[in-house]
């Protein structure tokens, strides 16, 4: 049986699993009119949970025989995880409505996701790793396909799940091989079993933790396991695309710290290779490709895909600097990233919606606050100064360089170069190009603009006072690391 | 008393079999069914890798593998109706409006 | 001193106040605010520099930390400003000239529609640029770097219905962007190995820190960062374009102030380039080198803003060639006495296209001394400053670096300076005499003047009162030399001081480049006043040479069919091939040739789920492949 302190210490994700079967109950309840009720109760679940993580903030709690362990690394990234659901629930309040597919289950399943990515920052097991992964793809795949009479979207899901099921084949089967080698799951006993059993070239330890970092990569979507990136972020509805392109990203992300911190710490060093050529595909894949776009959802995807990449050579550096600027920049990302994706939902005119770059002419003159906060979204998801994707950037080459990966750093840095075109251009298109034919029409809803004021706030915080974030996620890998 | 190396074996050939279905095969339910193996494949080697180690963690995975499964088709096959309903295809190569 | 943080907070406030309520102050309100903020900015700059030189000279350095921004572990960056008589002559020059500017723009922009956003990023760009020169470490100084070419960005293209001004800004945005990439890894580098990016611990401690490789690697790099910034060559071709910008906007950014950047940098950064010879031979040597070739073009333009902007490159160019042989105040000198009269020439040329209805060219100028008398006495004053004609501020501060190239050692290059001296002194007269003297030649070709006013009329006051206060400062800022010298020196403490010539030297080296200035303008007055010779003449006669300095070496075309045109027709090819989706009026260079790799790629993404599953399996292949065979 569960202990109390147990209880308390999981409290967060309690909230949020009964909140979700909550949000399907009253949706029984609730008139179709008035289902907006069901946003503002999902984000009172938001807020409750995040509070509690809060009050646990500093405890280093190891739950349920190791399986689940609740310290400072899986609080501070659950709090990235809550924060980007909840800016995603605004986004998505008078979205789904016009778009008429307000139903219940949006959030039960959004609510369902994120707890399925905090399973994953906080899993001591690699059953838990799966299990959160597939409790947060199985939500996904449905939200994707939430229109679902909508081709596209009906589309998007289909290839999502394929894959995903068909990524989640690879990653299984990786578990069973570590299984194998080492006789745990439990990521502390793996660390000791490799250590104890002399495995460090165990061919078959290798190839399990080579598939289980396929599975994962799928998630994160480096290169040459994105494909599905494009497709699915076009096909889904906005907010969802939004939603998916930080929870996934920073659970996956998550769980690949957690896997690698705890479990084969030791074997890290014969990665860096392979890690290396993976995040130069990545950014490099993922800029090149963006800059050929003419669809703001698709230039988005492939932008994300490039980030994962800049993400990766945080994880490469493997210091404590390095680490911390990875939860950093999750965090900034998060910001910027979904604030792109709101201001894509409210160019919208009812059900049409404005998604082809054009389609972004003569804003600047027409809707000067939204051309303002995309702007801003855009320098900062260029790392141009004082943004927060700048410093997050400065964070994260400054790990590759101290950590020795200087020509690493260089080509990111070139990399960041390249990048500045296509989201420059979006900029350009803005302010500099007279609209073909009308200009593109905006949706006022107080939820919405609360959203993209936020990602603003928190973009230009990022940039301008990092100090206490920076901060929180330092102590948050104190215990693996140091200082 | 089969060594493990055996069912590994099994288990390798049938994940294999798994991947190529994937690849090879158009029909959208038969995909589904390949990923099906691949997961099969999993389970039989966390069985014979479990009885191998001495260890139940392995079996205990493969239940829970097993839930997942059934809720991964509960999903999957939601969304093969919808498309097929409204589409009248789960061929994949003809589920191909988003691309490039 | 802790006011110097009011020298970039109040152009802050001043974009904030316009940005948000310029909507409810009107043009007057906006005008108010904009220069007030520059205004009030200049006159806390000269409190700080008052206060500055009561402490002694040792001390004259004071660092004030508003915030800590970037932590990680023992590493910690401040956004922290220093103000030491290096960075207080820059504020100066930066609030004071922006400060002139911003009045004069309040009458050159009065008709135009988008008024307060050119307010807005004017404040800015003040920001920006006291960002720039405050800053307390390398990171803080990326951040100003970056934001001012954001800004000029903005400006160039300011009239963005005009297709060449947003190809300009593009242009400059593209061509900068290359020498920020070196700017970027240049500091990276210096991250690398020194672990901090503060200044004081950087130059502190690059002595012992520093090889002469190292160093020469880092300066280098710094140094593609202030060629792209400074247009210096090759870098230089964005300057000419963005000429398309509003005329205050060019006299603000692209001659007095941003240009400058470049020169600033290095000076602030010289202990780390004095470890490093070669890199100071380079920056002298492409200084020497672009001040001579910019100066060639400037010869044979028309376009009275082009002329100009050949000659703010020229100059540029004895800027570094000024540092590059050591002569950091001299630099700074020149920096100072180039900023008044060339902000003075640009005000001046604005003036004289407000007054013939934007005419730009100056073979459809002449005889404007009538019409114009304030314009022209104050451009006159510009034209001595330049020419270096003593003793006007252009003559000390030009005279003071070809002294010390020649002290230096670098016989060549000092006399490349003394060539380009003479060369600098005919072209501003051709262009003087042309726009000023002779028979006017606007009212034939001006027909759209013609329908408004048979005569052309001085600019309002708020215009030529800038122009009288920078007129002023070119004619008489040479005197300021030794008192800046003087104030300049505790920062170049460490570095040599420059071997002083015999008097008679000096003396000789003055007759010379004074001589070759005053060369210069006979051959002009004899060419465009006297018409003793005919210019056209000479030109059909020199053939060749005069069709190759025409047309600027041809080195626009050269870039374009060796770069632009290929990865344009590749790429156009391959849009219409494949698809027609494409491209845009933003595609450039370096662009294009990744657009259609990007055209390339995005075609592996089939929307074949199958096709998907394969790559994931290649990739899986991959990485099996990697990490177990290693």
């Amino acid at each position: 049986m569960p202990t109390t302190q147990e209880l308390i210490a999981i409290s967060p994700e309690i909230i949020l699993a009964l909140w979700a079967l909550s949000v399907m109950f009253l949706d029984l309840l609730i008139a179709q009119s008035r289902k907006s009720i069901l946003a503002y109760w999902s984000l009172l679940g938001l807020l409750l949970a995040g509070g509690a993580e809060f009050s646990l903030w500093g405890r280093e709690e190891i739950l349920f025989q190791g399986a689940f362990v609740q310290d400072n690394l899986s609080l501070f990234l659950d709090l990235v995880l809550l924060l980007a659901t909840g800016l995603s629930l605004l986004m998505a309040k008078g979205y789904i409505k016009d778009l008429e597919m307000e139903h219940g289950e949006y959030y039960t399943l959004t609510l369902f996701a994120t707890l399925g990515g905090m399973l994953m920052a906080g899993a001591g097991d690699l059953l838990i790793v799966f299990l959160g992964l597939e409790v947060l793809s199985l939500s996904l795949y449905v939200l994707s396909g939430f229109r679902r009479t909508e081709p596209m979207a009906q589309e998007a899901s289909l290839k999502y799940f394929l894959l995903g099921a068909f990524a989640s084949g690879f990653l299984l089967y990786g578990i069973a091989l570590v299984f194998g080698s080492t006789g745990t799951t439990l990521l502390g006993g793996i660390a000791v079993a490799i250590t104890e059993g002399g495995l460090l070239g165990d061919p078959l330890l290798l190839l399990g933790l080579g598939l289980l970092g396929v599975g994962l990569s799928f998630k994160v979507a480096l290169v040459p396991f994105h494909m599905w990136t494009p497709d699915v972020y076009e096909g889904a509805p906005t907010p969802v695309a939004g939603y998916m392109s930080v929870v996934a990203k920073a659970a996956g992300f998550a769980a690949a710290l957690r896997i690698f911190l705890s479990a084969f710490l030791q074997l890290a060093g014969d990665w860096t290779l392979l890690l290396s050529l993976l995040a130069l595909l990545t950014m490099s894949g993922g800029n090149i490709i963006a800059l050929a776009q003419s669809n703001m959802k698709r230039l988005l995807a492939y932008s994300s895909i490039a980030h994962a990449g800049y993400i990766l050579l945080g994880v490469i550096a493997l210091n404590s600097w390095g680490l911390s600027s990875v939860l950093f920049y999750l965090a900034a990302y998060g910001f910027m990233n979904l604030g792109a994706f709101a201001v894509i939902v409210a160019l919208r005119d009812g059900e049409r919606e404005y998604l082809a770059l054009n389609d972004y002419a003569g804003l600047g003159s027409r809707h000067p606050l939204l051309a303002l906060s995309m702007a801003i979204f855009m320098l900062s998801l260029a790392g141009v100064p004082p943004t927060a994707g700048f410093l997050a950037k400065f964070y994260i080459f400054g790990a590759a360089v101290q950590a020795g990966y200087g020509w690493l750093a260089i080509l990111a840095v070139l990399n960041s170069v390249l990048a500045a075109f296509y989201y420059l251009r979006v900029i350009v298109i803005m302010y500099m190009r007279e609209p073909a034919g009308q200009v593109a029409k905006m949706t006022h809803s107080p939820a919405l603009a609360l959203a993209i004021f936020l990602a603003v706030i928190g973009t230009v915080q990022l940039g301008l006072f990092p100090a206490a974030v920076v901060e929180l996620a330092q102590a948050s890998l104190f215990p693996f690391l140091g200082s | 008393m089969v060594p493990v190396a055996n069912y590994l074996i099994l288990s390798a050939v049938l994940f294999t079999i798994g991947v190529l279905g994937v690849l090879i095969r158009r029909n959208a339910i038969v995909i589904f069914m390949s990923i099906e193996i691949m997961l099969n494949a999993a389970n039989l080697a966390f069985i014979a890798l479990a009885d191998a180690k001495g260890s139940l963690a392995g079996q205990v995975f493969v239940f829970f593998v097993l839930a997942v499964a059934a809720a991964e088709v509960a999903v999957g096959l939601a969304i093969i109706v919808a498309i097929s309903r409204q589409q009248g295809t789960i061929d994949v190569d003809e589920i191909n409006l988003l691309k490039w | 001193m802790d006011f110097v943080r009011l020298v970039p907070g109040f152009p802050l406030l001043g974009v904030v106040l316009v940005a948000l309520t310029g909507r409810f102050l009107g043009r007057r309100g906006t005008a108010l605010v904009a220069c007030g903020a520059v205004g009030l900015a200049f006159a806390v700059a000269l409190g700080v520099t008052g206060a500055l030189l009561q402490t002694p000279p040792e001390s004259r350095e004071v660092e004030v930390s508003l915030f800590t921004w970037a932590a990680v572990s023992d590493f910690q960056v401040d956004v922290s400003l220093l103000l030491d008589p290096l960075s207080a002559v820059m504020i100066l020059v930066v609030s004071g000239v922006g400060f002139l500017i911003h009045v004069y723009s309040v009458g050159y922009m009065a008709q135009d529609p988008g008024f307060r956003r050119y307010f807005a990023y004017l404040n800015l760009f003040v920001f920006s640029m006291v960002i720039l020169v405050l800053a307390g470490n390398f990171l803080l100084l990326y951040v100003g770097w970056e934001l001012v070419g954001l800004c000029s960005y903005l400006l160039i293209s300011f009239w963005y219905e005009r297709k060449e001004a947003a190809k300009a800004g593009m242009k400059a945005f593209v061509t900068t962007r290359i020498g920020d990439f070196g700017f970027a890894l240049g500091i990276f580098l210096i991250f690398a190995t020194f672990h901090t990016l503060d200044y004081a611990e950087v130059f502190g401690s690059a002595s012992q820190v520093l090889t002469t490789g190292l160093a020469t690697a880092i300066t280098l790099l710094l140094f593609l960062g202030a060629v792209g910034k400074s247009a210096q060559i090759p870098l230089y071709v964005w300057l000419p374009d963005a000429m398309e910008g509003p005329t205050p906007v060019s006299a603000l950014i692209h001659a007095a102030t941003m240009v400058t950047a470049g020169v600033y940098m290095v000076t602030r950064t010289h202990v780390l380039f004095e470890l490093a010879p070669i890199s100071m031979l380079v920056v002298a040597v492409i200084g020497a080198a672009t001040a001579f070739y910019a100066a060639t073009i400037a010869t044979a333009q028309d376009d009275i803003k082009r002329v100009l902007a050949y000659s703010t490159i020229s100059q540029l160019g004895y800027m570094f060639l000024a540092v590059g042989v050591g002569a950091y105040a001299a630099g700074i000198f020149h920096l100072t006495t180039h900023a008044f009269f060339k902000a003075l020439m640009f005000l001046g040329a604005g003036s004289v296209m407000h007054a013939l209805a934007g005419e730009q060219d100056i073979q459809k100028m002449g005889g404007l001394r009538w019409t114009m008398p304030l314009t022209s006495i104050t451009f006159l004053a510009g034209w001595l400053a330049i020419s270096g004609i003593p003793p006007f501020s252009g003559f000390f501060s030009k005279d003071e670096i070809l002294a010390s190239a020649f002290a230096s050692g670098q016989i060549l290059l000092w006399l490349v300076g003394v060539i380009t001296a003479g060369i600098t002194a005919f072209y501003m007269s051709r262009q003087v005499f042309l726009v000023f003297f002779g028979e006017p030649r606007y009212s034939q070709h001006t027909a759209i003047h013609a329908e408004h006013r048979s005569v052309p009329h001085e600019s309002p006051w708020i215009m030529t009162i800038p122009l009288a206060i920078l007129a002023v400062l070119a004619a008489l800022g040479g005197f300021l030399g030794p008192v800046l010298e003087d104030f300049l020196g505790p920062v170049f403490a460490a570095s040599e001081a420059r071997q002083s010539l015999p008097p008679l030297n000096e003396a000789a080296l003055i007759i010379l480049s004074v001589a070759a200035a005053g060369l210069g303008i006979f051959i002009a007055w004899l060419g465009y006043i006297r018409r003793g010779v005919d210019p056209k003449l000479v030109a059909a006669r020199l053939g060749l040479v005069y069709r190759l300095v025409r047309n600027k070496y041809y080195v626009d075309e050269v870039y374009h069919a060796l770069l632009i045109r290929p990865v344009w027709q590749a790429a156009s090819v391959l849009a219409t091939a494949v698809d027609q989706a494409g491209i845009d009026g933003v595609v450039n260079a370096l662009g294009s040739i990744m657009q259609s790799a990007g055209r390339g790629l995005r075609r592996v993404q089939t929307g074949f789920v199958r096709s998907y599953a394969l790559i994931f399996l290649v990739g899986v292949l991959l990485v099996l492949a990697i990490s177990t065979l290693r």
